[in-house]
């Protein structure tokens, strides 16, 4: 019998982070919509607001019900602690705020969300931190990016609109190179289809909001530290191994040798950016996790079926899923992601914007709307909403066509879902 | 803080606090395959609360220089020379009375030095103690030639129970996959030569029986590595000694009953400390 290391993933998915609540004997996890906990002594509460006890203050630092959420993805993710935060933005910004500041200087992978790279590309330049995008699959492009003052190499798992299939054991071996860490974008693939730390990467976050939580309901973020960086060894980040001012002069990677870095993010960032996740949301995604691999097998098992059809369609020219022999990174998706690449994927009408505006239009079942991660098949098209703006020109620039769709397949019947894309399809060329 | 002793790099966490003259000393000495930070929990209150703390890596470990001490003998002349260099190194001469605690293999290093009799030391604190410690042979061969499965081993019986409330440094953290991410953080062969160390040392229960000091007896329940039954001879041993013999229990805790209960563990040292240091 090999030794057991761990509980199972559908085991953490239901019980990590929550025991029955002692004061009831509540099973599921209560929500705790309260502000603040009250302190047992003057002593206590002392110890608490420094760090010398363990507990919770205030529910813009921590609240018990968000608590079990970031255990648990903690858990599912092989991560020494995670950090919830209001949206997947915020966790994005979170993890990029505690480790860079003015003058620092980000690489990253250019297949990315439009708000990644608004908050790259716009935002975060006019705060000082500047970033240089790349082709993801070329690593002599990562490599030649990097600076003397690179703090971070960022991709997401699965790229936009794409799905380009990151090589993260490729890009975090760059960035371990220049002694800098690897952040990556999981949402679309959750624990259950990657653990990004078991290729190499530092850092993982998710935008809770989409298939951990599943249903389309609450917005929410999560980041995970694997504790396997070295900050001390990198010897480029005093924010993490030299006193702090605005927390007791606190050394981080003293005083912790494995979560120097979300004990910063929670008691610099969380504490004064303030994007704290609710408890009600919480609760939310925790429904959603405890479902997770039921739901991911059938989101993929669909999003399959899905794809080969297209694919044989003589309306489509294309589609971008990494499942499919034709993807560029099906070889590399197959190693990574044995259990599918997912539920999103983009695919080409050989039409005209109006065609691809007929398309969507006229279908039932799918909801035309932004978002992915969905219970609901979702669709979006990027010409006429998103990317409006853009002429056929930009738009291919950025990789989408007039013609381009993007599904997020649902956990319909895959027959009905299918049957609904067909009649669309003929609308489309009508 | 950094010092050195033997001329090689030594470290120890003191708390947030600089060391004082004046304060009574409280040495925390880890345990195999770790470092100064299992400790968090308790070196910072106690470091706010009256105590100077010396949280030591020991050598080979976190950030004191190697290589790994191969006898408990040795590594309790390191902690009873680094107590004195670290002192030196903020001008406080002599040093202040103390206690030395220690966690699983640091316990038997706490223990083997309370035999030196520094003068300086007033008791000794054994935590999750086991005498003799001896290690099973498949643990021994896992540390020799696959330390990622002895990792994996160590880690799933160090605890009790999927999860540990309140988290460890705080809410959100995993107890669990911190403490496998800290085993890995060490060299490669420090491992195999803590548990020789430990398998090795044999004057346990003869020192249990001599103790010159108050001893505090911290054993947890649920304990598979160190079971308080392997701690019960030398507990009666202790008891049959001259010194006073404290012994609390913490029930439902693993191994790592510093990070599973911490709240239980400081508790029971900052009840204990003043009885044993005025």
């Amino acid at each position: 019998m090999s030794q057991k290391d761990y509980y199972g993933m559908d085991t953490l998915a239901v019980h990590a982070g929550a025991s029955p609540e002692p004061g009831t004997g509540a099973r599921a996890t209560p929500i705790y919509l309260t502000t603040s906990f009250v302190f047992p002594d003057s002593d206590h509460a002392a110890a608490l607001f420094n760090m010398e006890r363990s507990g919770h203050v205030y529910s813009r630092l921590s609240n018990p019900t968000v608590s079990v959420l970031e255990e648990r993805i903690a858990a599912l993710e092989r991560g020494v602690g995670g950090i919830a935060t209001a949206s997947g933005q915020a966790a994005l910004h979170l993890a990029i705020a505690t480790i860079a500041g003015a003058g620092s200087h980000i690489v990253a992978s250019r297949a990315l969300y439009g708000g990644s790279h608004n908050l790259l590309h716009f935002t975060l330049r006019r705060f000082g931190i500047t970033t240089t995008f790349v082709d993801p699959r070329d690593g002599a492009a990562w490599r030649a990016a990097l600076q003397p003052n690179t703090r971070l190499l960022f991709g997401e798992t699965l790229g936009n609109p794409g799905l380009d299939v990151m090589d993260i054991e490729m890009v975090s071996a760059i960035a371990h190179e220049h002694k800098v860490p690897l952040l990556v974008d999981s949402t679309f693939t959750t624990p259950y289809l990657i653990r990004p730390f078991e290729h190499g990467a530092d850092l993982v976050y998710h935008s809770a909001t989409k298939f951990l939580c599943g249903h389309g309901t609450v917005m929410g973020g999560l980041i995970v530290d694997s504790g396997r960086f070295d900050w001390d060894a990198s010897g480029k980040f005093p924010e993490l191994t030299e006193p702090y001012d605005g927390f007791h002069s606190m050394v981080f990677s003293e005083e912790s040798t494995v979560a120097a870095f979300l004990l910063r993010a929670r008691r610099e960032g969380l504490r004064d950016f303030g994007a704290c996740m609710s408890p009600m949301s919480a609760f939310q995604i925790l429904q959603g996790v405890e479902t997770l691999s039921l739901r991911m097998s059938r989101h993929v098992e669909n999003a399959r079926k899905v794809a080969s059809c297209l694919q044989a369609h003589p309306l489509v020219s294309k589609v971008a899923y990494p499942d499919l022999e034709s993807h560029p990174d099906h070889a590399l998706a197959q190693r990574l992601m044995p259990r599918g690449c997912g539920a999103v994927f983009s695919f080409d009408l050989k039409v005209d914007r109006a065609g691809g505006r007929r398309f969507v239009e006229s279908l039932e079942i799918f909801s035309h709307l932004a978002n992915v991660g969905d219970a609901r098949s979702l669709v979006i098209h990027p010409a006429s909403t998103t990317h409006f703006r853009m002429d056929a020109d930009a738009l291919r620039e950025a990789g989408i066509g007039e013609g381009t769709l993007r599904l997020s397949i649902g956990l319909e019947d895959a027959d009905d879902l299918v049957d609904d894309l067909k009649r669309a399809l003929k609308k489309a060329a009508s | 803080m950094r010092f050195t002793v033997d001329g090689r790099q030594a470290y120890a966490y003191t708390g947030g606090r600089p060391l004082r003259a004046g304060q009574p000393l409280v040495v925390l000495v880890h345990g195999a395959q770790h470092d100064h930070s299992v400790w968090a929990m308790q070196s910072r209150y106690l470091a706010h609360h009256g105590y100077s703390i010396l949280a030591l890596d020991l050598p080979g470990h976190g950030r004191s220089a190697g290589p790994a001490l191969e006898t408990m003998e040795a590594l309790a002349q390191w902690v009873c020379a680094a107590v004195e260099r670290a002192c030196d190194a903020v001008g406080i001469e002599p040093v202040p009375a103390g206690v030395i605690a220690g966690h699983s293999m640091g316990a038997l290093v706490a223990l083997e030095a309370s035999a030196q009799k520094p003068e300086w030391l007033k008791a000794v604190a054994l935590l999750a103690i086991a005498v003799p410690m001896g290690v099973s042979d498949q643990l021994l061969e896992a540390a020799a030639s696959n330390e990622g499965r002895a990792f994996d081993m160590i880690n799933f019986w160090s605890s009790a129970g999927i999860n540990h409330h309140p988290g460890t440094p705080g809410p959100g953290f995993s107890t669990y996959i911190q403490n496998r991410r800290l085993m890995e953080r060490q060299a490669a062969g420090v491992l195999l030569t803590d548990f020789t160390a430990c398998n090795n040392y044999v004057a346990g229960l003869d020192r249990a029986g001599a103790l010159p000091v108050p001893v505090l007896f911290l054993l947890a329940g649920s304990d598979q590595m160190t079971p308080p039954k392997a701690a019960r001879k030398a507990l009666e041993a202790a008891k049959a000694s001259a010194a006073p013999v404290t012994h609390i229990a913490v029930p439902g805790s693993g191994h790592n009953l510093l990070a599973e209960h911490p709240d239980e563990t400081l508790n029971a040292l900052r009840q204990w400390l003043p009885t044993v240091l005025g």
